[in-house]
């Protein structure tokens, strides 16, 4: 008598902790202080006008393809909102993984009624994406080591003679083949035609070998802001935000070389595969943490712009900081004054044959 | 139970009921069998179903191509009869057939998937596929050729139509050429140019490094298992502390703690630069390459030599060497005609689980390793967590799992695995 009580009351539980379960919503990120802006702009306000939802962070957002194929696969999502690069968001459209949204029905317009799809223009890469902020990978380079004349160009990178010491650079060809190119008299708008062919690849390769071995490669976005401050490195590439937070929360000797900064968006997907209950509660989620002033709100805690052309007049101070962050976005006009724009396209046909040469080029 | 019935030669033995005394026996021993799998069938099952399983799926990968014959039928059978040496490109009824298969796959949304999937094979195909994917709707009946080139020249390319053509079969072998970076051409199977040769190369780095940090361990977990083994108690005791403490310490911690000392700002290189032993722009450079690789591998592998080596010694008598020394021999030949052959079996048991491990060895080269000291296991994971391309993970992986397996049989043939003592 008493196992059957006992066995009551457990699966009573059981059942009772599913359906508090069933209120929760996991949202893939970045993690860090990334994870941190989207908890205080978009989660804590949306969960207080929706008491009944729970979110849950996840910070796998680095392996999301593949672990969302994998989930796929299994028929098992258990994802409900994920964050991802756009290159990111293409190929899980490309692969049937993310849902197709139509902006302008489903997301929020902007206060003055302009429709989504208009107040986020060309941001829109995907048809499965929805734009949420648009961030640049650039230098910062160490004050105290460059001498008396700090680089302002981009091909400081490749001038050991002015600028020796180690550099930090991704360990992937995307954006350093670019630059590599640039520095090696290639025109800004010939780069990707140049890069089409085997030859430019070879010509790119080529000036990086001028460097090669000063070069460490790094994989994590918070390699290079560690490898700085320790000293390691006199300059290297990251994503503006992390040399923001080096520079104006960490007070640290760096300073930001914008020259040749390559504009990525970073944004929302919703995976397919999610019931219907699911897919409306992430929709709801998503048509909120993407209206005008919650992307202006994000840009409090980062330094990352604001994907919404509305939102921009709205940007303000940094909640902690008390500092204006206009001029620290990207897209600042003064800091935007050689800009490259990630191309999508071109690197979705070609990632996987640059890099194998890229990925033989650094073994040896 | 039995009972020998008194009789003559020749009659079958029975027991007291009648069957046969063999019969009985072999039927009691296969109860018995019956028990033994039931008591390790929970761990057979769970084994089969969260082990060999997916290790099996995954493995399958390697060879498995069903998706373009999958999403593009008709357009398969249509191009059975095209014949790249005589014709550019197909004819009209091709064309016509990738509309037919286009439409249905667009609407499925697979076409793009079948764009990825060739796209490995021939870069520039993903965005042809996503391209005409869009204008699929537009197209309109009769003419499809011109319409299709239309949409995208490179519908015209010879070499699109001939890579659908040679990945269109259920199974391939292009993964495993790509994985020993070899190509199928026109005139049969060749190297890759020398520029995207890589896997090859990566193999040979895994293995030889794989080779120095078991020689390493060993060189330095032997004297170490000797001292655990000889000391009194309570110093092998503090001693044996000291080995396992960074045994339970989490593997990231310490790859991290050896970022810290060895980097060119480091403790190890500051050191050196205070006591002036190296100049400022002289720094020793100790991570981010092969010697990084080592040195932190070497630190975490070195339990796995030093316990069974240890188990093992703590088995040999003191009489051993106290006898061949009573019988004159010096400490050297003592311990190396003596000793050492007994300690055989505890270095084999170390060695084989070191390389084994560090064979796939994943996070300390991708954190310490740069590029020179990075394994094919690393190669592995890009494959899996970035470009997607299961397909040549799956291969990878089955190369080096037969690689290991012909170690440990060779190991075998050598050493003798029976000799191999863990404790």
């Amino acid at each position: 008598m008493k196992l059957k009580k006992l066995a009551l009351a457990l699966t009573a539980t059981v059942f009772a902790s599913s359906a508090a379960l069933a209120e929760d919503m996991t949202i893939v990120s970045w993690g860090g202080a990334y994870s941190a802006s989207q908890n205080n702009a978009y989660h804590k306000p949306y969960m207080e006008k929706n008491p009944g939802v729970n979110i849950i962070n996840d910070e796998s957002a680095a392996e999301a393809v593949a672990k969302l194929r994998a989930m796929n696969e299994a028929g098992n999502v258990t994802w409900d909102v994920v964050d991802v690069v756009a290159a990111d968001a293409i190929r899980l459209c490309d692969e049937g993984l993310a849902m197709e949204i139509d902006h302008d029905s489903m997301l929020a317009a902007a206060p003055d009624g302009t429709p989504a799809s208009k107040d986020f223009g060309d941001l829109v890469v995907s048809e499965c994406f929805i734009p949420q902020i648009v961030y640049s990978t650039t230098f910062g380079y160490r004050t105290d080591k460059v001498g008396a004349t700090p680089p302002s160009d981009v091909c400081a990178v490749f001038d050991m003679a002015a600028y020796p010491g180690k550099r930090a650079l991704e360990k992937r060809p995307i954006n350093n083949l670019e630059w590599a190119l640039l520095c090696d008299g290639v025109a800004k708008d010939k780069v990707y035609d140049v890069l089409g062919t085997p030859e430019g690849v070879d010509q790119a390769l080529a000036k990086l070998d001028t460097i090669k071995d000063d070069v460490i490669w790094w994989s994590a976005g918070a390699d290079t802001p560690q490898l700085l401050a320790d000293g390691e490195v006199v300059m290297g590439s990251t994503y503006n935000g992390r040399l923001f937070a080096l520079i104006e929360e960490q007070k640290q000797p760096v300073a930001m070389l914008w020259d040749a900064q390559v504009f990525d968006l970073d944004g929302w997907i919703i995976p397919t595969g999610l019931s219907d209950e699911r897919t409306k509660r992430a929709l709801d989620y998503v048509k909120f943490a993407t209206d005008t002033q919650r992307l202006a709100d994000q840009a409090k805690y980062i330094s990352y712009g604001p994907a919404r052309a509305s939102s921009a007049p709205l940007v303000g101070k940094h909640e902690t900081l008390g500092i204006d962050m206009a001029p620290h976005m990207p897209t600042d006009p003064n800091n935007a004054k050689n800009t490259f724009l990630y191309n999508y396209e071109f690197w979705a046909d070609n990632r996987d044959d640059i890099d194998a040469k890229f990925q033989a080029w650094l073994a040896k | 139970m039995t009972d020998m019935t008194a009789g003559k030669s020749g009659e079958v033995l029975t027991t007291r009921d009648g069957t046969p005394l063999k019969a009985a026996l072999a039927k009691a021993l296969r109860r018995e069998k019956m028990r033994a799998i039931l008591l390790i069938a929970p761990l057979l099952v769970f084994v089969l179903l969260t082990f060999i399983a997916p290790i099996a799926d995954m493995l399958f990968r390697s060879v498995e191509n069903q998706i373009v014959e999958e999403t593009l039928p008709s357009t398969v059978q249509a191009l059975g009869t095209w014949n790249p040496d005589e014709q550019e490109i197909p004819d009209e009824p091709v064309f016509e057939a990738l509309f037919q298969d286009m439409k249905v796959a667009v609407k499925e949304k697979t076409h793009t998937q079948v764009g990825s999937r060739l796209n490995y094979e021939s870069p520039g195909i993903s965005s042809l596929f996503r391209k005409t994917g869009r204008q699929i709707r537009r197209m309109d009946e009769g003419d499809y050729k011109a319409q299709f080139l239309d949409a995208d020249k490179r519908w015209g390319e010879a070499n699109v139509w001939k890579t659908i053509k040679q990945f269109s079969p259920t199974y391939t072998d292009g993964y495993f050429l790509s994985a020993v970076d070899r190509k199928r051409s026109d005139t049969g199977i060749e190297a890759k140019p020398e520029r995207e040769q890589i896997y090859i190369f990566l193999f040979w780095r895994t293995l030889f490094m794989s080779m120095v940090i078991t020689f390493t361990c060993i060189l330095l977990g032997y004297p170490i298992a000797f001292l655990l083994a000889n000391l009194p108690l309570r110093t092998s005791n503090i001693l044996m502390i000291l080995v396992l403490l960074p045994f339970w310490t989490s593997l990231l911690v310490r790859t991290s703690a050896w970022k810290v000392l060895l980097q060119q700002q480091g403790v190890i290189n500051e050191t050196l630069y205070q006591l002036g032993l190296v100049a400022d722009d002289g720094r020793l450079e100790l991570i981010n390459n092969q010697t990084g690789t080592i040195i932190a591998m070497t630190h975490i592998l070195l339990p796995f030599m030093i316990l069974p080596l240890y188990s093992v010694m703590k088995t040999i008598s003191p009489s051993y060497v106290r006898a061949a020394k009573s019988l004159g021999a010096n400490d050297w030949t003592a311990f190396w005609r003596v000793y050492f052959p007994n300690t055989v079996a505890g270095i084999g048991a170390g060695s084989i689980l070191v390389f084994i491990l560090s064979i796939g060895y994943y996070i300390t080269p991708e954190l310490v390793g740069g590029t020179s000291g990075t394994f094919i296991s690393n190669r592995i994971a890009y494959h899996i967590s970035s470009s997607l391309n299961w397909g040549l993970a799956a291969a990878l992986g089955t190369i080096l799992l037969v690689v290991v397996l012909v170690f440990y049989w060779l190991y075998d043939k050598i050493v003798g695995i029976d000799n191999v003592k863990l404790g």
